[in-house]
């Protein structure tokens, strides 16, 4: 312990150089291990040099205003990365706001639910990573393919899901996008070609390459997103997937959350290599700063036209941050010290830098902001009292849909005496 | 090796674990896997292995669980605990202290990869040490699934005894808590039990956990190990504090009784013995059976129970009560007066909000228990 402590010190001391003074020095300080997380967002200190928590934007005449992008898009396997300047205008940018405004609201709304026991289950928040969300959806459109593991209320609420079907589903209520029937974990919206919500670590990237088989064998001009995180990176059946994508040439976008912690282990103790995006050396692949929507904007952007070329499968890796821990049942704090969840919040907050742009290009004042605040909190606080007092699903729902409906089964129980059920 | 067989009064020296509502779910049929055993009745009192005076200590499930560990990397150098997130507990506290006690050679932690979790365990038993390999929920052991079956159950004899993986001891919490969902829920077992080459064992109560996993470990044979998570806190008993072990494909009576034989096994032994207890105010007496080894199960036992009240109910979590019914059925045929019967769980995945409904409950036992004595 002595040894490391004195060697980060000396490892501190070099970094420190040329470096704003950042709430995170003081982190050096701390015992244990959490020291190493500093690193993470003394990083992205040392890269923009204070860029990030003061973004650089110019409005031209036309009214549409030009952010630049201050991290640098790492690349693997491809010639040009996306510009690192993105033109967006006052619409997109409040509505941008709006809608991470509306993931984080939630999000609290739903750890407020789970602590009161309204939501039981498991629980697993996405605040802090919004910006992944929302800077999809600025690329893909509600043709393309999205399918996620189980921290899926962002990408849900992304996706054109309502806060009050989120909250009935969470709190396994009848007018749940799945009936109630699939809680926190599983969540769906048919029309938008969200496709859930799935439970099991590592699932989604073999799934999301037989979803985007099925885009090339119609010859649609859509991709499919399988987001995955830093945890199922090592999973063996992401590494079939990215064989059979890169085989059949398939348009997937292969997305990985990395949020540096799969629940309490962090990257660097689970895995050899704790980047994802040049990890195969078939697929290309682009990194981006998870926090920044336009960043993530512009990768999703680039991996489209690459899938959509015909070039096949690529990686995209968002470097981005969960304030919450793992579920509800991780305080998050044992693992990483609350100095660097403060450092995050206060130096690469998504939505703060878009309020920022917002106030710096004045499209609204202050009390403006403010304003829209209170009233997001409020329809998110009408949703969460509407799901409350909507019902549970009947019990005619508990044989529902265990096969196709009309398949003229009988669901018994193994005595067939006592549990007989026709399925309708 | 001395035949153990069980006093009842062992059962009521040692205090009875404080439980709660206990779950159970699904059925699945399964081949006999029966283990020859000299003629015993459930009648026949015992000597008892255990001394008079032992000292214990009154600590939950997984204070058990930690113990036994403890005792295996103390007594054995080559012995290793890994799994995800071992390193500062477990998620269930079972892995407490030991890494600073024996340090991150000997426990540590491996990444998110159940395959290959269970493959590293096949080969580091094979090189003759004890890989104690923990899967943090019995819902995510699929994947590890095909090494198992395929490789640790079949390496002994398809190498002709050249190789085998004795060493190796997979653990993972099973079982619904109340809340769990689809996937911290499931009761896996019965997938295991079609498994020649295995054991699977599972306890029902902080001292049986301490000595069954002692006796798993040191078992020269790859056995899976589920422990029900929702007893980890909520089952506190009199441990002994040293180093015992139960014997494996031996089956306990934990009750005494003429009319019914009940077997279970794990957290839904709690509730069967509510159901004893009410149905024993309507003059019903059950015997109640814990038969603790899955595979290879203690045949002769139950079937020495059945002979002897003429009914059988199997109120099980996991299915496996399907090949309890077949082979007592057979057995014991004539003698039944009543069709052997099952409460499980319903037809369904594991549900999120109706697990009330999916459960056999104490009402659902007790329905059964007279309708087999009524028949």
């Amino acid at each position: 312990m002595n040894g490391s402590k004195s060697m980060l010190k000396l490892a501190a001391a070099a970094l420190s150089k040329g470096l704003q003074e950042s709430p995170l020095k003081s982190g050096l300080a701390e015992k244990g291990n959490f020291c190493r997380t500093v690193f993470l967002t003394r990083r992205y200190s040392a890269e923009c040099s204070g860029k990030e928590t003061n973004p650089t934007s110019k409005k031209s005449d036309s009214g549409e205003i030009d952010v630049e992008i201050p991290v640098k898009f790492d690349l693997h396997l491809l010639e040009s990365g996306p510009s690192q300047v993105t033109t967006t205008n006052k619409e997109e940018l409040m509505k941008i706001y709006t809608d991470m405004q509306i993931i984080r609201r939630a999000e609290i709304a739903a750890d407020m639910l789970f602590k009161s026991q309204m939501i039981r289950g498991f629980c697993h928040l996405y605040d802090g990573q919004e910006a992944v969300s929302v800077g999809l959806e600025r690329a893909l459109s509600y043709d393309d393919n999205v399918i996620t593991a189980y921290r899926d209320h962002g990408i849900f609420l992304g996706r054109g899901g309502t806060v009050f079907e989120l909250f009935s589903e969470l709190m396994g209520k009848r007018t749940g996008c799945a009936l109630g029937k699939g809680g926190s974990m599983h969540l769906y919206h048919r029309e938008h070609n969200f496709w859930g919500g799935w439970g099991i670590v590592g699932t989604t990237p073999p799934l999301g390459a037989g979803l985007a088989f099925g885009q090339k064998y119609e010859k649609k001009p859509n991709v499919t997103a399988a987001i995955y995180g830093d945890g199922a990176g090592n999973q063996g059946q992401l590494f079939e997937a990215q064989n059979l994508a890169a085989l059949w040439n398939l348009p997937l976008i292969l997305v990985i959350e990395n949020n540096h912690f799969g629940m309490g282990t962090a990257e660097w103790r689970s895995s050899k290599k704790t980047t994802h995006y040049d990890r195969v050396s078939y697929i290309p692949g682009i990194k981006t700063d998870g926090m920044d929507v336009f960043a993530v904007g512009e990768a999703f952007k680039l991996c489209k036209e690459h899938c959509l070329s015909g070039k096949g499968p690529i990686t995209l890796e968002a470097d981005t941050y969960r304030y919450h821990g793992h579920s509800m049942s991780d305080p998050g704090s044992t693992y990483r010290s609350r100095q660097e969840i403060q450092g995050m919040r206060q130096e690469r907050d998504p939505i703060e830098r878009v309020r920022k742009i917002i106030l710096k290009e004045e499209l609204a004042t202050n009390e403006e902001l403010k304003d829209l605040d209170k009233q997001i909190r409020h329809e998110v606080d009408e949703a969460s009292a509407k799901a409350r007092e909507a019902e549970f699903p009947g019990e005619e729902e508990l044989f529902a849909n265990i096969y196709k409906a009309d398949s003229g089964l009988i669901v018994t129980g193994c005595d067939r005496k006592h549990s007989k059920v026709q399925m309708s | 090796m001395v035949r153990r067989r069980f006093s009842f009064g062992l059962v009521s020296r040692l205090s009875s674990p404080i439980y709660g509502r206990s779950p159970c779910s699904g059925g699945i049929w399964t081949p006999c896997l029966g283990q020859k055993r000299s003629f015993m009745t459930a009648k026949d009192l015992v000597e008892s292995e255990e001394p008079e005076k032992k000292v214990t200590n009154r600590i939950n499930m997984f204070s058990a669980i930690n113990q036994a560990l403890h005792t295996v990397l103390d007594s054995d150098p080559k012995s290793y605990v890994f799994g995800e997130d071992v390193g500062f507990g477990g998620v269930f506290r079972c892995t407490t202290a030991l890494r600073d006690k024996f340090g991150r050679h000997r426990v540590f932690n491996t990444p998110l990869c159940e395959q290959a979790i269970v493959g590293f365990g096949i080969g580091l038993a094979s090189m003759g040490n004890r890989a104690i390999a923990e899967i943090q929920f019995a819902d995510y052991i699929f994947p590890a699934l095909d090494q198992i079956v395929n490789e640790a159950a079949k390496y002994r004899y398809r190498s002709g005894n050249l190789f085998n993986c004795g060493g190796l001891t997979v653990r993972a919490p099973y079982g619904a808590v109340g809340h769990g969902g689809h996937y911290h829920s499931q009761s896996p077992e019965a997938f295991f039990c079609h498994v020649p080459g295995i054991k699977v064992v599972i306890p029902r109560s902080p001292s049986q956990a301490k000595g069954l996993l002692l006796a798993s470990i040191r078992d020269p044979n790859p056995v899976v190990f589920f422990e029900p998570k929702w007893l980890y806190r909520l089952a506190v008993e009199e441990v002994p504090v040293d180093d015992y072990t139960l014997p494996l494909s031996s089956a306990e009576v934990m009750r005494k009784g003429s009319d019914i034989t009940l077997v279970g096994w794990g957290a839904q032994l709690a509730i069967m013995e509510e159901a004893c207890d009410e149905v024993s105010k309507l003059g019903i007496s059950c015997e109640l059976i814990d038969l603790r080894t899955l595979i290879p199960w203690d045949k002769e036992l139950v079937e020495d129970s059945v002979n002897k009240t003429g009914r059988l109910l199997a109120p099980v979590t996991g299915g496996f009560g399907a090949e309890i019914a077949a082979s007592i059925t057979n057995s014991c045929f004539l003698r039944l007066q009543a069709p052997v019967s099952r409460v499980c769980g319903l037809d369904t995945p594991f549900p999120l909000v109706f697990e009330p409904f999916y459960m056999p409950t104490k009402n659902k036992i007790v329905d059964a228990i007279k309708a087999s004595v009524n028949f």
